[in-house]
Protein backbone atom coordinates (compact mmCIF):
# COMPACT_ATOMS: atom_id res chain seq x y z
CA UNK A 1 0.00 0.00 0.00
CA UNK A 2 1.40 3.39 -0.95
CA UNK A 3 2.06 5.94 1.76
CA UNK A 4 -0.64 8.65 1.93
CA UNK A 5 2.00 11.33 1.41
CA UNK A 6 3.46 9.59 -1.64
CA UNK A 7 1.73 11.97 -4.14
CA UNK A 8 3.13 14.97 -2.25
CA UNK A 9 6.60 13.42 -2.33
CA UNK A 10 6.30 12.76 -6.07
CA UNK A 11 5.21 16.35 -6.71
CA UNK A 12 8.12 17.60 -4.59
CA UNK A 13 10.63 15.46 -6.49
CA UNK A 14 9.16 16.60 -9.79
CA UNK A 15 9.47 20.24 -8.72
CA UNK A 16 13.08 19.77 -7.64
CA UNK A 17 13.93 18.05 -10.93
CA UNK A 18 12.29 20.84 -12.91
CA UNK A 19 14.06 23.60 -10.99
CA UNK A 20 17.32 21.71 -11.36
CA UNK A 21 16.80 21.38 -15.14
CA UNK A 22 16.07 25.12 -15.40
CA UNK A 23 19.24 25.85 -13.41
CA UNK A 24 21.36 23.56 -15.60
CA UNK A 25 19.96 25.09 -18.78
CA UNK A 26 20.58 28.60 -17.44
CA UNK A 27 24.16 27.69 -16.59
CA UNK A 28 24.67 26.19 -20.04
CA UNK A 29 23.23 29.35 -21.62
CA UNK A 30 25.69 31.49 -19.66
CA UNK A 31 28.53 29.20 -20.74
CA UNK A 32 27.37 29.47 -24.36
CA UNK A 33 27.41 33.28 -24.20
CA UNK A 34 30.92 33.12 -22.72
CA UNK A 35 31.99 30.67 -25.43
CA UNK A 36 30.93 33.05 -28.23
CA UNK A 37 34.40 34.61 -28.22
CA UNK A 38 35.97 31.24 -29.14
CA UNK A 39 35.34 31.84 -32.82
CA UNK A 40 37.87 29.26 -33.98
CA UNK A 41 35.89 26.50 -32.30
CA UNK A 42 32.38 27.25 -33.50
CA UNK A 43 32.67 29.26 -36.71
CA UNK A 44 33.89 26.37 -38.92
CA UNK A 45 30.78 24.35 -37.96
CA UNK A 46 28.20 27.10 -38.32
CA UNK A 47 27.58 26.50 -42.04
CA UNK A 48 27.09 22.76 -41.56
CA UNK A 49 24.66 23.33 -38.72
CA UNK A 50 22.75 25.96 -40.68
CA UNK A 51 22.33 23.42 -43.44
CA UNK A 52 21.27 20.60 -41.11
CA UNK A 53 18.95 22.71 -38.98
CA UNK A 54 17.56 25.03 -41.64
CA UNK A 55 17.87 23.80 -45.20
CA UNK A 56 17.21 20.16 -44.34
CA UNK A 57 14.05 21.21 -42.48
CA UNK A 58 12.55 23.03 -45.44
CA UNK A 59 10.65 20.03 -46.92
CA UNK A 60 8.74 19.22 -43.71
CA UNK A 61 8.06 22.92 -43.05
CA UNK A 62 6.70 23.41 -46.56
CA UNK A 63 4.59 20.27 -46.37
CA UNK A 64 2.93 21.48 -43.18
CA UNK A 65 2.53 25.04 -44.47
CA UNK A 66 0.96 23.90 -47.75
CA UNK A 67 -1.79 21.89 -46.11
CA UNK A 68 -2.33 24.53 -43.43
CA UNK A 69 -2.86 27.14 -46.17
CA UNK A 70 -5.32 24.87 -48.00
CA UNK A 71 -7.33 24.15 -44.85
CA UNK A 72 -7.30 27.79 -43.75
CA UNK A 73 -8.78 28.93 -47.06
CA UNK A 74 -11.47 26.23 -47.02
CA UNK A 75 -12.42 26.83 -43.39
CA UNK A 76 -12.51 30.61 -43.89
CA UNK A 77 -14.79 30.18 -46.87
CA UNK A 78 -17.04 27.82 -44.88
CA UNK A 79 -17.21 30.28 -41.97
CA UNK A 80 -17.75 33.43 -44.00
CA UNK A 81 -20.45 32.07 -46.35
CA UNK A 82 -23.25 34.58 -46.59
CA UNK A 83 -22.10 36.73 -43.68
CA UNK A 84 -18.72 38.16 -44.67
CA UNK A 85 -17.46 39.02 -48.18
CA UNK A 86 -15.49 36.09 -49.52
CA UNK A 87 -12.37 38.16 -50.27
CA UNK A 88 -11.82 38.15 -46.49
CA UNK A 89 -10.48 34.64 -47.07
CA UNK A 90 -7.27 36.31 -48.30
CA UNK A 91 -7.12 38.45 -45.16
CA UNK A 92 -7.59 35.48 -42.85
CA UNK A 93 -5.11 33.25 -44.67
CA UNK A 94 -2.45 35.97 -44.82
CA UNK A 95 -2.87 37.26 -41.30
CA UNK A 96 -3.08 33.81 -39.69
CA UNK A 97 -0.19 32.29 -41.65
CA UNK A 98 2.15 35.22 -41.04
CA UNK A 99 1.27 36.00 -37.44
CA UNK A 100 0.55 32.61 -35.97
CA UNK A 101 0.46 29.36 -37.88
CA UNK A 102 3.58 29.86 -39.97
CA UNK A 103 5.88 30.47 -36.99
CA UNK A 104 4.16 28.17 -34.48
CA UNK A 105 3.51 25.12 -36.65
CA UNK A 106 6.97 25.35 -38.18
CA UNK A 107 8.45 25.78 -34.70
CA UNK A 108 6.61 22.74 -33.38
CA UNK A 109 7.61 20.64 -36.37
CA UNK A 110 11.23 21.70 -36.03
CA UNK A 111 11.10 21.02 -32.31
CA UNK A 112 10.43 17.40 -33.25
CA UNK A 113 12.96 17.24 -36.07
CA UNK A 114 15.77 19.52 -34.92
CA UNK A 115 15.38 19.43 -31.12
CA UNK A 116 15.17 15.64 -31.04
CA UNK A 117 18.10 15.27 -33.41
CA UNK A 118 20.33 17.56 -31.35
CA UNK A 119 19.37 15.93 -28.03
CA UNK A 120 19.98 12.43 -29.41
CA UNK A 121 23.29 13.34 -31.02
CA UNK A 122 24.76 15.22 -28.06
CA UNK A 123 23.22 12.76 -25.60
CA UNK A 124 24.92 9.86 -27.38
CA UNK A 125 28.19 11.77 -27.29
CA UNK A 126 27.72 12.29 -23.56
CA UNK A 127 27.01 8.65 -22.66
CA UNK A 128 29.84 7.36 -24.87
CA UNK A 129 32.30 9.81 -23.25
CA UNK A 130 32.89 11.66 -26.53
CA UNK A 131 32.21 14.97 -24.77
CA UNK A 132 34.77 14.06 -22.10
CA UNK A 133 37.15 13.17 -24.93
CA UNK A 134 36.63 16.62 -26.46
CA UNK A 135 37.50 18.16 -23.11
CA UNK A 136 40.65 16.09 -22.73
CA UNK A 137 41.75 17.33 -26.16
CA UNK A 138 41.37 20.92 -24.89
CA UNK A 139 38.15 21.62 -26.83
CA UNK A 140 35.49 23.59 -24.99
CA UNK A 141 32.45 21.37 -25.72
CA UNK A 142 30.03 24.25 -25.27
CA UNK A 143 31.83 26.31 -27.91
CA UNK A 144 32.24 23.29 -30.17
CA UNK A 145 28.79 21.69 -29.88
CA UNK A 146 26.30 24.16 -28.41
CA UNK A 147 27.18 27.56 -29.88
CA UNK A 148 27.05 26.63 -33.60
CA UNK A 149 23.75 24.79 -33.17
CA UNK A 150 22.02 27.58 -31.24
CA UNK A 151 23.32 30.26 -33.60
CA UNK A 152 22.23 28.18 -36.59
CA UNK A 153 18.77 27.85 -35.01
CA UNK A 154 18.54 31.61 -34.41
CA UNK A 155 19.56 32.35 -38.01
CA UNK A 156 17.71 29.62 -39.87
CA UNK A 157 14.36 29.41 -38.04
CA UNK A 158 13.24 32.85 -39.31
CA UNK A 159 14.23 31.89 -42.84
CA UNK A 160 12.36 28.60 -42.75
CA UNK A 161 9.35 30.29 -41.14
CA UNK A 162 9.33 33.03 -43.78
CA UNK A 163 9.42 30.46 -46.54
CA UNK A 164 6.73 28.34 -44.87
CA UNK A 165 4.44 31.32 -44.31
CA UNK A 166 4.83 32.40 -47.93
CA UNK A 167 4.09 28.90 -49.20
CA UNK A 168 1.08 28.67 -46.84
CA UNK A 169 -0.33 31.90 -48.27
CA UNK A 170 0.32 30.68 -51.81
CA UNK A 171 -1.42 27.39 -51.02
CA UNK A 172 -4.41 29.31 -49.65
CA UNK A 173 -4.41 31.46 -52.76
CA UNK A 174 -4.28 28.42 -55.04
CA UNK A 175 -7.10 26.78 -53.09
CA UNK A 176 -9.20 29.93 -53.35
CA UNK A 177 -8.76 29.95 -57.11
CA UNK A 178 -9.32 26.28 -57.71
CA UNK A 179 -11.87 25.25 -55.08
CA UNK A 180 -13.63 28.47 -54.07
CA UNK A 181 -15.51 31.01 -56.06
CA UNK A 182 -12.75 33.58 -55.66
CA UNK A 183 -10.52 35.37 -58.20
CA UNK A 184 -6.90 36.41 -57.79
CA UNK A 185 -7.70 40.15 -57.48
CA UNK A 186 -10.26 39.33 -54.76
CA UNK A 187 -7.83 37.16 -52.82
CA UNK A 188 -5.06 39.78 -53.10
CA UNK A 189 -7.49 42.49 -52.04
CA UNK A 190 -8.26 40.53 -48.90
CA UNK A 191 -4.60 39.74 -48.34
CA UNK A 192 -3.66 43.44 -48.45
CA UNK A 193 -6.64 44.58 -46.42
CA UNK A 194 -5.18 44.08 -42.96
CA UNK A 195 -1.55 43.50 -43.89
CA UNK A 196 1.01 45.39 -41.82
CA UNK A 197 4.77 45.15 -42.40
CA UNK A 198 5.04 44.91 -38.62
CA UNK A 199 3.35 41.48 -38.86
CA UNK A 200 6.38 40.13 -40.67
CA UNK A 201 8.78 41.67 -38.15
CA UNK A 202 6.69 40.19 -35.34
CA UNK A 203 6.89 36.73 -36.93
CA UNK A 204 10.64 37.06 -37.42
CA UNK A 205 11.21 38.08 -33.79
CA UNK A 206 9.14 35.11 -32.62
CA UNK A 207 10.98 32.76 -34.94
CA UNK A 208 14.41 33.81 -33.68
CA UNK A 209 13.37 33.02 -30.10
CA UNK A 210 11.77 29.73 -31.21
CA UNK A 211 15.04 28.79 -32.90
CA UNK A 212 17.10 29.59 -29.83
CA UNK A 213 14.62 27.75 -27.58
CA UNK A 214 14.40 24.57 -29.65
CA UNK A 215 18.14 24.22 -30.24
CA UNK A 216 19.04 25.35 -26.73
CA UNK A 217 16.67 22.87 -25.10
CA UNK A 218 17.96 20.09 -27.36
CA UNK A 219 21.55 20.93 -26.44
CA UNK A 220 20.75 21.16 -22.74
CA UNK A 221 18.95 17.81 -22.54
CA UNK A 222 21.64 16.19 -24.67
CA UNK A 223 24.43 17.68 -22.64
CA UNK A 224 22.96 16.49 -19.34
CA UNK A 225 22.01 13.00 -20.50
CA UNK A 226 22.69 10.22 -18.02
CA UNK A 227 22.55 6.48 -18.46
CA UNK A 228 22.84 4.58 -21.72
CA UNK A 229 20.39 4.22 -24.58
CA UNK A 230 17.45 4.71 -22.20
CA UNK A 231 18.91 8.03 -21.04
CA UNK A 232 19.33 9.19 -24.64
CA UNK A 233 15.73 8.22 -25.40
CA UNK A 234 14.50 10.08 -22.34
CA UNK A 235 16.53 13.18 -23.21
CA UNK A 236 15.18 13.15 -26.76
CA UNK A 237 11.55 12.87 -25.65
CA UNK A 238 11.96 15.55 -22.99
CA UNK A 239 13.64 17.84 -25.48
CA UNK A 240 10.68 17.63 -27.87
CA UNK A 241 8.06 18.02 -25.13
CA UNK A 242 9.76 20.90 -23.33
CA UNK A 243 10.79 22.57 -26.61
CA UNK A 244 7.18 22.49 -27.84
CA UNK A 245 5.88 23.84 -24.54
CA UNK A 246 8.37 26.70 -24.59
CA UNK A 247 7.32 27.58 -28.14
CA UNK A 248 3.70 27.90 -27.03
CA UNK A 249 4.65 29.93 -23.96
CA UNK A 250 6.87 32.24 -26.05
CA UNK A 251 4.07 32.59 -28.58
CA UNK A 252 1.72 33.85 -25.88
CA UNK A 253 4.47 36.01 -24.36
CA UNK A 254 5.27 37.81 -27.61
CA UNK A 255 1.59 38.28 -28.39
CA UNK A 256 1.07 39.87 -24.99
CA UNK A 257 4.17 42.03 -25.24
CA UNK A 258 4.23 43.06 -28.89
CA UNK A 259 0.61 42.97 -30.07
CA UNK A 260 -1.03 45.04 -27.35
CA UNK B 1 57.38 17.40 -11.82
CA UNK B 2 54.79 14.72 -11.10
CA UNK B 3 51.17 14.05 -10.40
CA UNK B 4 50.03 14.20 -6.82
CA UNK B 5 46.59 13.73 -5.32
CA UNK B 6 46.32 14.92 -1.73
CA UNK B 7 43.44 13.95 0.55
CA UNK B 8 40.88 14.02 -2.27
CA UNK B 9 37.23 13.67 -1.27
CA UNK B 10 34.47 13.42 -3.87
CA UNK B 11 30.78 12.67 -3.44
CA UNK B 12 27.93 12.39 -5.93
CA UNK B 13 24.76 13.19 -4.05
CA UNK B 14 24.87 11.09 -0.91
CA UNK B 15 27.35 8.61 -2.34
CA UNK B 16 30.86 9.30 -1.07
CA UNK B 17 33.22 7.88 -3.70
CA UNK B 18 36.63 9.19 -2.65
CA UNK B 19 37.25 9.61 1.06
CA UNK B 20 40.71 11.05 1.43
CA UNK B 21 42.50 9.56 -1.55
CA UNK B 22 46.21 10.41 -1.70
CA UNK B 23 48.69 9.16 -4.29
CA UNK B 24 51.95 10.38 -5.76
CA UNK B 25 53.01 9.48 -9.31
CA UNK B 26 56.67 10.37 -9.93
CA UNK B 27 57.78 11.50 -13.37
CA UNK B 28 58.82 8.70 -15.71
CA UNK B 29 57.01 5.93 -13.86
CA UNK B 30 53.94 3.87 -14.67
CA UNK B 31 51.58 3.46 -11.75
CA UNK B 32 48.59 1.14 -11.90
CA UNK B 33 45.59 1.75 -9.70
CA UNK B 34 43.67 -1.44 -9.04
CA UNK B 35 40.30 -1.85 -7.37
CA UNK B 36 36.90 -3.38 -7.83
CA UNK B 37 34.49 -2.06 -10.44
CA UNK B 38 32.67 0.96 -9.05
CA UNK B 39 35.36 1.66 -6.47
CA UNK B 40 36.01 5.14 -7.89
CA UNK B 41 39.08 4.58 -10.07
CA UNK B 42 37.68 6.50 -13.06
CA UNK B 43 36.49 9.27 -10.74
CA UNK B 44 40.04 9.56 -9.42
CA UNK B 45 41.50 9.67 -12.94
CA UNK B 46 39.07 12.37 -14.07
CA UNK B 47 40.31 14.58 -11.24
CA UNK B 48 43.82 14.55 -12.69
CA UNK B 49 42.69 16.06 -15.97
CA UNK B 50 40.16 18.42 -14.41
CA UNK B 51 37.04 16.69 -15.72
CA UNK B 52 35.98 16.52 -12.07
CA UNK B 53 36.94 18.78 -9.19
CA UNK B 54 37.39 17.50 -5.65
CA UNK B 55 34.99 18.50 -2.90
CA UNK B 56 38.00 18.56 -0.57
CA UNK B 57 41.69 18.11 -1.28
CA UNK B 58 44.16 19.05 -4.01
CA UNK B 59 45.29 17.56 -7.29
CA UNK B 60 48.71 18.67 -8.48
CA UNK B 61 50.04 18.19 -11.99
CA UNK B 62 53.56 19.60 -12.14
CA UNK B 63 53.24 22.94 -10.35
CA UNK B 64 49.55 23.43 -11.08
CA UNK B 65 46.84 22.70 -8.56
CA UNK B 66 44.18 21.43 -10.98
CA UNK B 67 41.41 21.91 -8.44
CA UNK B 68 42.15 25.64 -8.25
CA UNK B 69 42.76 26.40 -11.94
CA UNK B 70 40.28 28.39 -14.01
CA UNK B 71 38.79 26.67 -17.05
CA UNK B 72 41.22 28.17 -19.57
CA UNK B 73 44.23 27.06 -17.52
CA UNK B 74 42.74 23.57 -17.29
CA UNK B 75 42.51 23.45 -21.11
CA UNK B 76 46.16 24.52 -21.31
CA UNK B 77 47.14 21.81 -18.84
CA UNK B 78 45.29 19.16 -20.83
CA UNK B 79 47.68 19.66 -23.73
CA UNK B 80 50.34 17.83 -21.75
CA UNK B 81 48.04 15.03 -20.57
CA UNK B 82 46.72 12.29 -22.87
CA UNK B 83 43.65 10.29 -21.87
CA UNK B 84 42.82 6.83 -23.16
CA UNK B 85 39.17 6.05 -22.53
CA UNK B 86 37.81 2.68 -21.45
CA UNK B 87 35.66 2.36 -24.57
CA UNK B 88 37.96 4.54 -26.70
CA UNK B 89 35.39 7.38 -26.97
CA UNK B 90 36.27 7.92 -30.62
CA UNK B 91 34.19 10.54 -32.42
CA UNK B 92 31.95 8.27 -34.42
CA UNK B 93 31.20 10.74 -37.21
CA UNK B 94 34.90 11.23 -37.97
CA UNK B 95 37.48 9.03 -39.64
CA UNK B 96 40.33 7.58 -37.61
CA UNK B 97 42.72 10.17 -39.08
CA UNK B 98 40.38 13.00 -38.07
CA UNK B 99 40.06 11.50 -34.60
CA UNK B 100 43.81 11.21 -34.11
CA UNK B 101 44.41 14.70 -35.48
CA UNK B 102 41.81 16.41 -33.26
CA UNK B 103 44.25 17.42 -30.54
CA UNK B 104 46.81 18.62 -33.09
CA UNK B 105 44.27 20.81 -34.90
CA UNK B 106 43.43 22.46 -31.59
CA UNK B 107 47.06 23.42 -31.00
CA UNK B 108 47.24 25.77 -34.02
CA UNK B 109 50.92 24.92 -34.47
CA UNK B 110 50.75 22.45 -37.31
CA UNK B 111 50.04 22.68 -41.01
CA UNK B 112 47.61 20.13 -42.49
CA UNK B 113 50.59 18.27 -44.00
CA UNK B 114 52.33 18.10 -40.62
CA UNK B 115 49.13 16.83 -39.02
CA UNK B 116 48.79 14.10 -41.67
CA UNK B 117 52.40 13.09 -41.08
CA UNK B 118 52.00 13.00 -37.29
CA UNK B 119 48.73 11.06 -37.56
CA UNK B 120 50.37 8.46 -39.80
CA UNK B 121 53.27 8.18 -37.35
CA UNK B 122 50.94 7.70 -34.36
CA UNK B 123 48.88 5.09 -36.20
CA UNK B 124 52.12 3.31 -37.13
CA UNK B 125 53.18 3.28 -33.48
CA UNK B 126 49.96 1.50 -32.47
CA UNK B 127 50.00 -0.84 -35.46
CA UNK B 128 47.13 0.73 -37.38
CA UNK B 129 48.93 1.66 -40.59
CA UNK B 130 46.51 2.42 -43.39
CA UNK B 131 43.50 2.89 -41.10
CA UNK B 132 43.31 6.65 -41.70
CA UNK B 133 40.12 6.70 -43.74
CA UNK B 134 38.20 4.11 -41.72
CA UNK B 135 35.34 5.01 -39.42
CA UNK B 136 35.35 3.88 -35.76
CA UNK B 137 32.37 1.62 -36.46
CA UNK B 138 34.58 -0.39 -38.84
CA UNK B 139 37.13 -1.24 -36.12
CA UNK B 140 37.21 -4.07 -33.61
CA UNK B 141 37.33 -3.39 -29.86
CA UNK B 142 41.10 -3.77 -29.69
CA UNK B 143 41.64 -1.59 -32.75
CA UNK B 144 39.43 1.12 -31.26
CA UNK B 145 41.51 1.10 -28.09
CA UNK B 146 44.69 1.41 -30.14
CA UNK B 147 43.17 4.26 -32.14
CA UNK B 148 42.25 5.92 -28.83
CA UNK B 149 45.85 5.51 -27.71
CA UNK B 150 47.09 7.01 -31.00
CA UNK B 151 44.82 10.01 -30.42
CA UNK B 152 46.14 10.39 -26.88
CA UNK B 153 49.83 10.34 -27.89
CA UNK B 154 49.43 12.57 -30.96
CA UNK B 155 50.11 15.75 -28.98
CA UNK B 156 53.20 14.18 -27.38
CA UNK B 157 51.92 14.48 -23.83
CA UNK B 158 54.06 14.23 -20.71
CA UNK B 159 51.42 12.14 -18.97
CA UNK B 160 49.17 9.38 -20.25
CA UNK B 161 46.11 8.32 -18.32
CA UNK B 162 44.66 4.92 -19.22
CA UNK B 163 41.12 4.08 -18.09
CA UNK B 164 40.92 0.28 -18.05
CA UNK B 165 42.77 -0.14 -21.35
CA UNK B 166 42.42 -3.94 -21.49
CA UNK B 167 38.88 -4.44 -20.18
CA UNK B 168 36.81 -6.59 -22.51
CA UNK B 169 39.71 -7.67 -24.69
CA UNK B 170 40.88 -11.19 -25.44
CA UNK B 171 44.20 -12.31 -23.86
CA UNK B 172 46.25 -11.79 -27.04
CA UNK B 173 44.93 -8.28 -27.62
CA UNK B 174 45.41 -7.55 -23.92
CA UNK B 175 49.09 -8.46 -24.22
CA UNK B 176 49.38 -6.26 -27.32
CA UNK B 177 47.91 -3.29 -25.45
CA UNK B 178 50.19 -3.95 -22.47
CA UNK B 179 53.20 -3.97 -24.78
CA UNK B 180 52.03 -0.70 -26.33
CA UNK B 181 51.80 0.89 -22.88
CA UNK B 182 55.32 -0.29 -22.10
CA UNK B 183 56.56 1.04 -25.47
CA UNK B 184 54.91 4.42 -24.88
CA UNK B 185 56.80 4.65 -21.58
CA UNK B 186 60.10 3.58 -23.15
CA UNK B 187 59.97 5.39 -26.50
CA UNK B 188 58.12 8.55 -25.52
CA UNK B 189 59.18 8.68 -21.87
CA UNK B 190 55.64 9.36 -20.72
CA UNK B 191 54.48 9.02 -17.15
CA UNK B 192 51.54 6.63 -17.03
CA UNK B 193 48.58 6.14 -14.73
CA UNK B 194 46.71 2.95 -15.56
CA UNK B 195 43.39 1.92 -14.08
CA UNK B 196 42.84 -1.80 -14.23
CA UNK B 197 41.43 -4.79 -12.45
CA UNK B 198 43.45 -7.13 -14.60
CA UNK B 199 46.22 -8.21 -12.23
CA UNK B 200 48.36 -9.80 -14.96
CA UNK B 201 48.41 -6.48 -16.82
CA UNK B 202 49.07 -4.50 -13.66
CA UNK B 203 52.09 -6.62 -12.74
CA UNK B 204 53.42 -6.60 -16.31
CA UNK B 205 53.33 -2.86 -17.02
CA UNK B 206 53.68 -1.12 -13.65
CA UNK B 207 56.57 0.32 -11.69
CA UNK B 208 54.19 0.69 -8.75
CA UNK B 209 50.68 -0.51 -7.97
CA UNK B 210 48.16 1.17 -5.66
CA UNK B 211 44.95 -0.42 -4.52
CA UNK B 212 41.86 1.78 -4.18
CA UNK B 213 39.46 0.48 -1.57
CA UNK B 214 36.68 2.28 0.28
CA UNK B 215 37.64 5.61 -1.27
CA UNK B 216 41.29 5.54 -0.18
CA UNK B 217 44.58 3.95 -1.11
CA UNK B 218 44.58 0.70 0.79
CA UNK B 219 48.08 -0.36 -0.21
CA UNK B 220 50.81 0.94 -2.47
CA UNK B 221 54.03 -0.73 -3.52
CA UNK B 222 55.97 -2.41 -6.28
CA UNK B 223 54.28 -5.30 -8.07
CA UNK B 224 56.35 -7.71 -5.99
CA UNK B 225 55.39 -6.00 -2.74
CA UNK B 226 51.71 -6.02 -3.52
CA UNK B 227 51.85 -9.63 -4.61
CA UNK B 228 53.44 -10.51 -1.27
CA UNK B 229 51.02 -8.41 0.78
CA UNK B 230 49.28 -10.21 3.63
CA UNK B 231 46.57 -7.55 3.90
CA UNK B 232 43.45 -9.70 3.42
CA UNK B 233 41.72 -7.03 1.30
CA UNK B 234 44.72 -6.73 -1.03
CA UNK B 235 45.41 -10.45 -1.06
CA UNK B 236 41.74 -11.24 -1.64
CA UNK B 237 41.59 -8.88 -4.63
CA UNK B 238 44.92 -9.89 -6.15
CA UNK B 239 44.18 -13.60 -5.84
CA UNK B 240 40.48 -13.25 -6.70
CA UNK B 241 39.30 -14.59 -3.34
CA UNK B 242 36.19 -12.65 -2.24
CA UNK B 243 35.92 -14.66 0.99
CA UNK B 244 39.14 -13.03 2.25
CA UNK B 245 37.81 -9.55 1.47
CA UNK B 246 34.42 -10.28 3.03
CA UNK B 247 36.02 -11.60 6.21
CA UNK B 248 38.18 -8.49 6.51
CA UNK B 249 35.57 -5.85 5.67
Amino acid sequence: MTHPLEPVRAIGHGAIRSISAVGRTGYLAAEAVRALRKLKLWLPHLGTEMWRIGVASVPIALFIATFTGVVLALQASYTFTGAVPLYFVGALVGKTMILELGPVLTGLALSGRVGANIAAEIGTMRVTEQIDALETLAYDPVAYLVVPRVLAGAIMFPMVVTLASAVGVLAGWGTSLSLLDLSSPQFVRGLRLFFEPWDVQFALIKSVTFGIAVTGVGCSFGFHTRGGAEGVGRATTQSVVIGSMIILVLDAFWAAVLLK
Amino acid sequence: MSIELVNVHKAFGEKQVLKGFSLSIPLGTTVSVIGASGSGKSVMLKHIIGLLRPDVGDVWVDDDNVSRLDQESVYALRRKVGYVFQFAALFDSMTIAENVGMGLRRMDEFTPAQIRERVADCLHRVGLDGFESRLPSELSGGQKKRAGLARAIATEPTYLLYDEPTTGLDPVTTTMIDELILRMADELGVTGVVLTHDMTSAFRISDRVAMLYDGKVRYEGTPEEIRASEDPIVKGFVEGRPELMEAAS
